[in-house]
C-alpha cells in the first residue's frame, strides 16, 4: 500500500478518506464483528465466550420457530416480493418507455411515489385501511358489498398478515431499480429494435427477450440487486402493521424480526448474530442469482 | 422508418397505438395512488367525519384541526412535537450535505484517480450495494455503545454517512467526464481542490441531485436511531415519534387516526416536492446507474 505508482500522490486518499473512514466503521466493522460474534456466547453483560458453531447448530436443530416459521416466512416474502416486484417494475418501466414523455413522467411519478416513504411511515396508512373493526376502510367495504358479514381482524390474524405484508410490500417497490430500468429502455438505440426485425423477429414478446433485455443488461442487474436489497429492508414491516414483535402466531415473522427479538428482547447477542450471518448470506445469494442472469462478467 | 412495425420506445406525440399501453398504466397508477390520495383527504377531516360510519374516502368540511393538534401535541414526557420535527430537519439537513460531499470527494478519486486498491476499493463498494443495515443492528449497536454515541445528536448522523449507493452512482458519473477536460485544467495551473470544485462539482450536479434525494428518502424515514441507539426523548426524530402515532391507532382510537394522517402527509409531502423538483437530474443519472 506504501508504493504509489510513479511519486507519492497521496491525493486520492486525501478524497477517499472520510467515505471509507464511515463505511469502515458502520459498515465494515460491524459486518466483520457479527461474523465474530457468532461464534461467541454473550449476553452483553458479561465478555463473550467462545463456543464454536453452536450458535448456527442450535439455529438448524433447535430453533423450531426459526425452521417452522422464520424461514419459510422470509422465503415466500422473498421469492414474491422480489422477483415479483422486480418483474412488475421491469413492465412497467417498458410500458410506460411508449408513451410520450410528459404523461410518462406523470404516470412515473405516481408509481415511484409510495417507495418514497414507504415502510415505517406508511403503515399508518396502511394500519388504518386494514382497522380490525367495521370503521375499518377495507371491513366497511366489504361489509356494504356483502362480501362479509363481520369484521375481520385484518393484522391481527395469522392468515391474512403475510399477504397484507406482501401486498404493502408490493405496493412501495418501484423504487430506484424502477427508475434505473425506466431509463434503461429509453436509452436503447432505435436501430437496434429495426436491425432485428430485419433479422427475423416478429413479436413484442421476442423483441423484450432478444433485444429490449439485452441491451439494458447493467440497468437490469441495478434493478435486481436494489429489488433484493429492498425486499431484505422491508423485513420491520409485520412488526410495524400487526404492532407487535413477534407478530401474532409468528405469521408476519422474518429473519430481522427474529435477529431484534433474540438481541434486544432476549439479550443473547451471540445467537442474535448467527442469524445475522445468516441472514447477510440469503441476501448474497439472492444477488448472485441476479449476477448470474445479468452479469457481463463473472 | 414508416415501414418499420415495432416498438417506438420513447415517442414523440401521442397515437392510438399507445392506448392499450395507457388502459394498462392509468389504472395502475391510480390505484397505486389511492392511499396517498387517501392520507390526503384523511388529514383534514374534522372528527365527526373521521368517526363517520360508514367511512368515507373524500372530506366535505376541511380543517386544518389535526395539524393544530399535532402540532400543540406533545408526547407522554412532555416533549412537544415540534422538538422532533426541529430534529428531523436539522438531522436531514447535516446527513444530505455531508454524504452529497462525502461520495462526490470518494467518486471522484475513484473515478480519475489511478492509485493501488483502486478497483479492489471499487468493488467491495459494489458488494455493499447489497448490505442490509438491519441484519447487522446488533455489532451496529455494540460499536456505538463503544464508540460512546449512545444518546447523542451523532448517532443519527454518523451511521448514514458512507451511502455505497451513492458513491456508485457518482463514480459512474464522473467516468462520462473527458480526462482531457482534467489534464486541460491541470496544466492551466489548477490544483486537484480546484479540479474537484470547479468543474467536477458542476459537471456531476444530476448525480448529487440524486444522492440528495436517496440520502434525503433514507435519513428522513429513518426510525432506527431513534428507537435503538437514543433514550433522550428530546433527542428523538420525527419519524419515530410518527411510528409511535400507529400504535395508539389501532382499534378505535379514532381521534389519533387524524392526527396519524395529518403526520403522515407531513413526512410524505418533502419527499415528494424535492422528487419533482429533482426528477429530470434523477432520470440522467440513472442513465449511468448499470452494474458492468
Amino acid at each position: 500500500m506504501k508504493k504509489k505508482p510513479n511519486k507519492r500522490d497521496y491525493s486520492p486518499w486525501m478524497f477517499l478518506a472520510p467515505y471509507i473512514i464511515f463505511f469502515t466503521t458502520f459498515i465494515i466493522i460491524p459486518v466483520a464483528a457479527a461474523i465474530l460474534l457468532s461464534f461467541t456466547y454473550f449476553n452483553a453483560i458479561e465478555t463473550p465466550t467462545f463456543i464454536g458453531l453452536s450458535n448456527y447448530v442450535g439455529l438448524i436443530t433447535q430453533d423450531e420457530v426459526f425452521m417452522q416459521k422464520i424461514l419459510p416466512n422470509t422465503l415466500t416474502f422473498a421469492l414474491i416480493v422480489g422477483p415479483g416486484g422486480y418483474i412488475l417494475s421491469f413492465i412497467l418501466a417498458w410500458a410506460l418507455a411508449q408513451v410520450p414523455k410528459r404523461m410518462r413522467t406523470v404516470l412515473a411519478l405516481i408509481i415511484y411515489s409510495p417507495s418514497m416513504t414507504a415502510g415505517v411511515a406508511m403503515a399508518v396508512v396502511w394500519t388504518i385501511i386494514f382497522s380490525g373493526d367495521e370503521t375499518g376502510y377495507l371491513n366497511s367495504l366489504l361489509l356494504t358489498m356483502g362480501v362479509l358479514l363481520e369484521p375481520i381482524q385484518w393484522l391481527q390474524s395469522p392468515e391474512y398478515l403475510m399477504k397484507i405484508m406482501i401486498f404493502v410490500t408490493l405496493w412501495g417497490s418501484m423504487g430506484v431499480g424502477f427508475l434505473a430500468m425506466l431509463s434503461g429502455v429509453l436509452n436503447i438505440n432505435t436501430e437496434i429494435y429495426e436491425a432485428g426485425y430485419i433479422d427475423g423477429i416478429n413479436n413484442r414478446f421476442q423483441e423484450i427477450i432478444y433485444i429490449t433485455i439485452p441491451s439494458m443488461k447493467p440497468q437490469m442487474l441495478f434493478g435486481a440487486v436494489m429489488a433484493v436489497v429492498g425486499t431484505f429492508q422491508a423485513g420491520a414491516i409485520g412488526v410495524a402493521l400487526s404492532g407487535a414483535n413477534p407478530t401474532p402466531q409468528y405469521a408476519g415473522q422474518l429473519m430481522v424480526n427474529h435477529l431484534e427479538d433474540y438481541g434486544f428482547i432476549r439479550y443473547e447477542m451471540g445467537y442474535a448474530a448467527a442469524i445475522s450471518v445468516v441472514l447477510l448470506i440469503v441476501v448474497y445469494l439472492f444477488s448472485k442469482v441476479a449476477w448470474r442472469l445479468f452479469g457481463e462478467k463473472d | 422508418m414508416s415501414a418499420f412495425q415495432g416498438t417506438r420506445m420513447n415517442p414523440s406525440k401521442f397515437h392510438k397505438s399507445q392506448l392499450k399501453f395507457l388502459a394498462f398504466l392509468i389504472p395502475l397508477a391510480i390505484f397505486m395512488a389511492l392511499p396517498i390520495v387517501y392520507i390526503f383527504f384523511h388529514a383534514f377531516k374534522p372528527i365527526d367525519e373521521l368517526f363517520a360510519y360508514p367511512p368515507r374516502f373524500f372530506v366535505e368540511n376541511p380543517t386544518l384541526q389535526n395539524f393544530v393538534d399535532l402540532f400543540t401535541k406533545t408526547n407522554d414526557t412532555g416533549v412537544p412535537m415540534s422538538r422532533f420535527l426541529f430534529n428531523s430537519v436539522v438531522i436531514t439537513l447535516i446527513v444530505v450535505v455531508l454524504t452529497v460531499i462525502i461520495s462526490t470527494m470518494a467518486g471522484y478519486a475513484l473515478s480519475k484517480k489511478n492509485f493501488r486498491m483502486k478497483k479492489a476499493i471499487f468493488e467491495i463498494n459494489t458488494l455493499a450495494l447489497m448490505f442490509v443495515p438491519a441484519a447487522v443492528m446488533i455489532p451496529r449497536y455494540l460499536l456505538i455503545d463503544e464508540l460512546g454515541l449512545i444518546n447523542t445528536f451523532l448517532v443519527h448522523i454518523l451511521p448514514l454517512l458512507a451511502m455505497p449507493i451513492g458513491l456508485f452512482l457518482v463514480k459512474q458519473f464522473i467516468d462520462q467526464i473527458p480526462d482531457e477536460l482534467l489534464e486541460a485544467a491541470r496544466l492551466d495551473g489548477a490544483s486537484d481542490f480546484q479540479i474537484f470544485v470547479r468543474i467536477i462539482i458542476p459537471l456531476v450536479k444530476p448525480a448529487i441531485a440524486t444522492i440528495a434525494i436517496l440520502s434525503f428518502q433514507l435519513v428522513w424515514n429513518s426510525v432506527e436511531s431513534s428507537s435503538l441507539y437514543v433514550n433522550d426523548e428530546g433527542l428523538k426524530t420525527f419519524s419515530f415519534y410518527m411510528s409511535t402515532l400507529t400504535s395508539t391507532v389501532e382499534g378505535n382510537n379514532v381521534a389519533g387516526q387524524g392526527l396519524a394522517a395529518a403526520a403522515s402527509l407531513i413526512m410524505f409531502v418533502p419527499n415528494l416536492i424535492i422528487f419533482i423538483i429533482l426528477q429530470s437530474q434523477v432520470m440522467n443519472t440513472m442513465a449511468h446507474s448499470g452494474i458492468k
